[in-house]
């Protein structure tokens, strides 16, 4: 397939480039840029790109495929889908599938069914066998088959000992500790707690049992020398302790959800379960907590925590429903409309939190435009009004508190593999 | 003037109005209840499910003795357990309920949230018969009926609701209820059962018995829960008893005439000491009586609303 990007506008931080041009791909490889003849662009695919950007593929370091285990909620290639519509050319899938990700086994499944996709996946195996917190995973064997991090997501790894060897192990491999902060005694809340679980009579979550876990991290990352990598901060005071951790020089990153940047407690009022999610969401406070420590780098990355729940399961009294929401395909122009249109962060910016960074986290290639380069990139319309719509999702499931929001700005297309998504359908 | 509201799922943001006509019209049905024929045909034809989801013996009597004494037709229905042990979704449940003709659920169960949930996935009128750690309606107007017919007001009294706040859905009720009606709320126990943000909705916090008898003209006694999980929220029964519970000595110290509520059941000797329970200034069996004629009040305003 050879396709013809006319007069798109390539931003790419990491080279300093924001020019517009024309791009040739010709069977997945950036083939030429600049001016294209007729002759070169006979057999093209042309599409007018006039005021669209394209930025190197976005990357989402934190998903839920669902499979192996829960194929009826979600599976690598309807994940995979999602995140294409969404305008993600990679995700790193989490390990909280039935089995865990804790084998090389499970690890060549997932990238077995993978393969061919536009979207690249790479695997984030668990911590310790089973997620258990007890014994540390064969981590040297799942690094080869593939894996690029190390969490137990859905919960923090148990015990400062076991967090200890798993640091120890993965740091031999310059992996990240990808951690799920909350600390364990004092779980098991349904929402954040607030004026609001007080009000609404619901188990309180406090915010101080995500602080708790992220200040042990940090100790331990700083003890043991190794990589850590906070899971969907959502506390002012987690951000904090990043920030200073930062500010020592560990090897500290953390990534934000965009649900825990837009949404607070408030929006709980109504018992509305698709409001309900882990880390809860939390107050204003937060939010601008979130907001600056974007601003100002504290937070590397934006990652949706995409985690799809069959409606029978959503719809159910608040306390015994499912964590979490659809997060593929409303992410990009949630990020756009709350960062990019209220001049929070600049595009270059942006692009960095939602394609560069994630990658450099996981020690991943980041694609570049140059000519000979295979093309792995998103392309964006800032300025596109567009309302969303759950019924519209590919994911397999529904479940959003953004339905029928309206956003300015979302990816149009993403290109990858030697494949294009591009108005709700893959080219090839 | 009719009620404003279409189901009683809380007392929070019920206007004062429809407080004070449920009160009065509790009046009315209190009298049918002295007669020697205690049933009025006012609700004949109309069809009531008792949903309970979680065990209440009291509660569920009181209902189902106000629609008996209304003349509606009265189903219980009583699952053990959450939906999810049980298999069949909640929503499934209600689904096969409803489709047999029914014109109220009255609903009790252990997650919070669930009657505002039933009024999205059902048609009929729903009472909140108690919801998690979150709200028990009747209960907080039948607590305010019983303090009108003893002191004769509601507005400017003190009142102070002493235990287990965290885990109540009767201290929530009463809360928003006697706040609208005017009355100055408090709540009293120790720290570790107290809400962290109970003081933004425009409550005292006070953790000395004494200083919340000698501040109050009633005291709404709270049942301590005895099983083990709420167990871990203070040292010792032995120690809740010495500087919680509520004895007449202790009330005789202070001076002070306080009348003594009890949503029952009570532990004598943990929150509240025999005598106190048997004493002159509890009111705690004229509250069970009240119980059925407020829920009388509530379900003729309600249904009569409808029709």
């Amino acid at each position: 397939m050879k396709i013809l990007l006319k007069n798109i506008t390539l931003v790419h931080p990491l080279y300093k480039l924001n020019k517009k041009t024309n791009v040739l791909i010709d069977n997945g490889i950036i083939s030429k840029t600049g001016n294209i003849s007729a002759e070169e662009s006979a057999d093209a695919k042309v599409f007018d790109m006039n005021n669209k950007i394209a930025a190197p593929g976005f990357f989402d370091m934190h998903v839920h495929l669902r499979e192996p285990g829960r194929e009826d909620e979600e599976t690598v290639v309807t994940g995979c889908n999602s995140a294409a519509r969404g305008g993600f050319t990679g995700v790193a899938c989490m390990p909280n599938t039935e089995p865990a990700i804790d084998s090389a086994e499970v690890v060549n499944l997932i990238l077995s069914k993978a393969a061919g996709h536009l979207v690249d996946v790479y695997p984030v195996a668990a911590a310790t066998a089973e997620r258990k917190g007890e014994v540390i995973s064969p981590i040297a064997e799942l690094v080869e088959a593939g894996a690029v991090g190390f969490s137990d997501d859905g919960v923090a790894i148990k015990t400062a000992r076991v967090l200890r060897r798993v640091m120890e192990y993965a740091k031999m491999y310059d992996k990240p500790v990808i951690e799920h902060c909350e600390e364990e005694t004092l779980a098991g809340g349904a929402m954040n707690e607030g004026i609001n679980s007080t009000l609404l009579g619901l188990p309180p979550l406090p915010s101080v049992a995500e602080d708790l876990t992220v200040m042990r991290d940090i100790m331990m990352c700083e003890y043991t020398g190794a990589r850590l990598h906070i899971a969907h901060i959502s506390t002012k005071g987690a951000v904090e302790l990043v920030r200073q951790a930062k500010a020592k020089g560990l090897n500290v990153t953390a990534e934000v959800a965009p649900h825990h940047f837009t949404l607070t407690d408030d929006s709980i009022k109504t018992y509305d379960t698709n409001y309900k999610m882990n880390p809860p969401l939390r107050t204003q406070q937060d939010i601008d907590a979130m907001i600056e420590g974007l601003r100002d780098g504290t937070i590397d990355c934006i990652a949706t925590d995409h985690a799809p729940h069959a409606i029978e399961e959503k719809e159910m009294e608040f306390e015994y429903a499912p964590n979490g929401i659809v997060g593929l395909e409303t992410a990009v122009g949630i990020s756009l409309t709350e960062l990019y249109q209220k001049k929070i962060l600049t595009i270059e910016k942006l692009i960095e939190k939602m394609a560069i960074n994630p990658r450099k986290i996981l020690n991943l290639e980041i694609p570049s435009f140059e000519v000979g380069e295979k093309a792995n990139m998103t392309i964006l319309d800032l300025t596109e009004v567009w309302t969303v719509e759950t019924s519209r999702f590919v994911s397999k499931c529904k479940n959003s508190p953004f339905d029928k929001r309206l956003l300015t700005g979302r990816a149009i297309a993403s290109i990858n593999n030697g494949r294009m998504y591009y108005q709700d359908k893959f080219l090839q | 003037m009719p009620l404003s509201i279409n189901h009683l799922l809380g007392m929070q943001g019920v206007p004062r109005e429809d407080i004070q006509l449920i009160l009065d019209t509790a009046t009315t049905f209190k009298e049918v209840l002295e007669r020697p024929i205690k049933k009025v045909p006012t609700l004949q034809g109309k069809t009531v499910v008792n949903l309970f989801y979680e065990s209440s013996t009291r509660t569920r009597i009181s209902f189902e003795l106000a629609e008996k004494r209304l003349s509606a037709d009265s189903i219980n229905f009583s699952v053990s357990g959450s939906s999810v042990s049980k298999g069949e979704t909640f929503k499934d449940t209600v689904k096969n309920i409803e489709a047999m003709k029914v014109d109220f659920v009255v609903v009790r169960h252990a997650s919070a949230g669930v009657p505002q949930y039933l009024t999205r996935i059902s048609n009929s009128i729903i009472i909140n018969a108690g919801d998690g750690t979150h709200e028990h309606p009747t209960q907080a107007l039948l607590d305010m009926y019983s303090i009108r017919e003893k002191l004769g007001r509601l507005e400017g009294l003190k009142v102070c609701i002493v235990g287990d706040i965290s885990h109540s859905r009767v201290a929530l009720s009463n809360i928003y209820g006697l706040k609208t009606m005017g009355a100055d709320v408090s709540v009293c126990g120790p720290a570790t059962m107290i809400p962290r943000y109970v003081e933004q909705i425009g409550v005292k916090v006070i953790h000395n018995i004494d200083e919340a008898i000698q501040e109050n003209d009633v005291l709404n006694v709270l049942r301590i829960q005895l099983e083990r999980k709420a167990r871990e929220y203070f040292p010792s029964l032995r120690e809740y008893n010495t500087y919680y519970g509520l004895t007449t000595e202790r009330i005789e110290k202070n001076g002070k005439n306080v009348l003594i509520l009890h949503p029952g059941p009570i532990n004598r000797g943990v929150e509240i000491s025999s005598e106190v329970a048997d004493g002159p200034a509890q009111i705690i069996l004229e509250q069970v009586t009240n119980g059925v004629a407020v829920r009388m009040a509530v379900l003729y305003l309600l249904g009569t609303k409808h029709s």
